[in-house]
């Protein structure tokens, strides 16, 4: 199948990989770790690690079989796992254009659009869901033509929970894909054009190859954040068992009634993304 | 990964001391007892100093008002409030968040803090009613109880875990109707906002929320709200720092004055 033009070889034989593989090795201070930094790494380390031990320690784990079993539990899980892949795969059709547009050199406004993008990570997601509301909701910008001519509006449905997370996750993908695109040489997407490739081509055969690692990176944040969404899912879509509860308003709504169930749920939620997570990188590693 | 050699010693020692200073750190967290019941040792003046009152949200406008009538007759006190639902409340007062008073919108949240010892006897103190909650000028023309099982609808109910949504079964078993909700909302505000935004067509809330949602919300009233009750208890907290401010407040909400203020909210004698 390897065509003597195809992508792997071609970025194999750069000069671009050699110079960082040398750099890798000159490293003189590898592998002593000062304590000036291992405290600190430590604690935050520790910070980070215990509150899930905390968790872990206190689930009632003699429920277990009762709360992980209940079809609330499952219907949540099944919603979460569905909506959070579908809201990642739009991230990526929309998300990795965007951040080649913001990552071309010379774009003017740059700087403002940066800003803009980063507004959903500063903004409380309950004020994202309200925000989504004023557009897409039935007395919304586009969401009231749209509920006068079809009938259909977002709210309440599982795509309100696609769109909450959509919202809230761009910008992890964006970001990361504008900076593996920024420390990607540029050289080769240049080399392409004066041989004659037209931009789609040197986009699909070059700069994708390239940045590839950033993006399963960002595709790998933007699935955590959809996956923890909470705020926007709650004002925007609702909470109705199957169509818009998910796992994150499964464990805040158990805590009303029963912090030890939602101990659980939560241990559940997090061993799952775990494992999903643990496999998918397996996956990557070995093709990049 | 082509690692150098470590240096073993150092990092895992570290490490360890770290792990065990944090182990200890827990461990005393942990065995720690509930914290006794502090004798009401003696303050200088009954109606000086500062509490905190942690309360439900419902409860909102009307204990703002009440705290500032108190505080005017009180010359020297500072009353805090923290609103929010009242089973987040007490699980906070239950984890040993320093407050005085603790008003809640269930006798059985209230029960969470009685339970643990965190709080003294509860008094009633207010009752509140269920309400059909539509837009302002009711544009999907509801009529009643009735639209709440129709499937083309949009209903917004509070999930049955909460008090709102609790009384709200009781009223949909009482008069035979099977709800069609498309949202069951967290906390009783929640489902208001949804209302006052025209995303549902109508909704089940408390009087007192459709009042304090001031134009925004149109109510009708039904007559089986008097199968559903929900009544208010409220008490002093055991670890107030300031028990005999928290009893003077208590007592002011259930004088005539506070009720007064608490009656034009919307809600009724206990």
């Amino acid at each position: 199948m390897p065509s003597p033009d195809s992508e792997p070889t071609l970025v194999g034989a750069t000069p671009a990989t050699r110079r960082v593989g040398t750099r890798a090795t000159e490293r003189p201070w590898q592998g002593r770790i000062p304590p000036l930094l291992a405290a600190p790494a430590a604690v935050a380390l520790l910070f980070l690690v215990l509150p899930l031990v905390g968790l872990v320690i206190r689930a009632p784990w003699t429920d277990v079989g009762a709360v992980l079993g209940s079809a609330g539990a499952l219907q949540a899980l099944k919603l979460s796992m569905i909506t959070a892949t579908v809201s990642v795969i739009i991230v990526v059709l929309i998300g990795v254009p965007l951040a080649w547009v913001m990552a071309r050199p010379g774009l003017r406004g740059a700087s403002l659009l940066r800003a803009l993008i980063t507004i959903p990570l500063v903004l409380p997601p309950v004020v994202g869901g309200v925000a989504l509301f004023t557009v897409l909701g039935r007395a919304g910008l586009i969401g009231r033509p749209l509920y006068q001519l079809t009938g259909f509006a977002f709210p309440f449905t599982p795509y309100a929970v696609i769109l909450a997370q959509v919202f809230v996750a761009l910008p992890f993908l964006v970001l990361s894909v504008e900076g593996a695109l920024r420390a990607s040489d540029r050289r080769y997407e240049e080399a392409a054009s004066t041989l004659g490739a037209r931009p789609v081509t040197v986009f699909r055969r070059i700069t994708l190859p390239l940045i590839g690692p950033g993006i399963a990176a960002g595709a790998v944040l933007a699935w955590a954040r959809a996956l923890g969404e909470f705020g926007a899912t709650i004002t925007f879509a609702g909470s109705f068992p199957g169509t818009t509860r998910t796992m994150p308003l499964e464990v805040y709504l158990a805590l009303e009634t029963d912090p030890g169930s939602a101990l659980l749920l939560s241990v559940l939620l997090l061993g799952v993304s775990v494992a999903v997570l643990a496999l998918l990188r397996e996956r990557w590693v070995s093709r990049w | 990964m082509n690692a150098a050699p470590v240096r073993k010693a150092d990092k895992p020692l570290l490490l360890a001391a770290l792990l065990a200073l944090l182990g200890l750190l827990i461990s005393a967290c942990g065995a720690q007892p509930q914290p006794a019941a502090p004798s009401p040792t003696a303050e200088g003046s009954s109606s000086r100093g500062a509490i905190t009152v942690l309360a439900a949200a419902s409860l909102t406008e009307a204990f703002n008002q009440i705290g500032k009538d108190f505080e005017a007759k009180n010359p020297g006190s500072k009353v805090t409030f923290s609103f929010g639902s009242s089973a987040t409340l007490a699980t906070q007062i239950v984890q040993g968040a320093p407050a005085d008073v603790f008003a809640a919108a269930s006798p059985a949240t209230m029960k969470t803090v009685t339970a643990a010892g965190a709080a003294n006897t509860p008094k009633d103190f207010v009752s509140n009613t269920l309400e059909i909650a539509v837009p302002k000028g009711n544009p999907h023309k509801i009529t009643g109880l009735n639209d709440f099982g129709d499937e083309s609808r949009r209903i917004a109910l509070c999930a049955p875990q909460v008090p709102c949504g609790a009384a709200a079964v009781k009223v949909f078993a009482e008069v035979k109707i099977v709800p069609k909700p498309d949202t069951l909302e967290q906390d009783v505000k929640a489902t208001l906002q949804k209302v006052a935004s025209d995303e549902v067509d109508a909704a089940l809330v408390y009087k007192t929320d459709v009042l304090s949602a001031g134009d925004q919300v149109d109510g009708i009233e039904f007559p089986e709200a008097q199968q559903a009750i929900n009544v208010y208890p409220m008490a002093t907290l055991k670890d107030s720092k300031n028990p005999a401010l928290a009893q003077a407040f208590l007592d002011y909400v259930l004088s005539p004055e506070g009720q007064a203020v608490l009656a034009k909210a919307g809600f009724a004698q206990p």
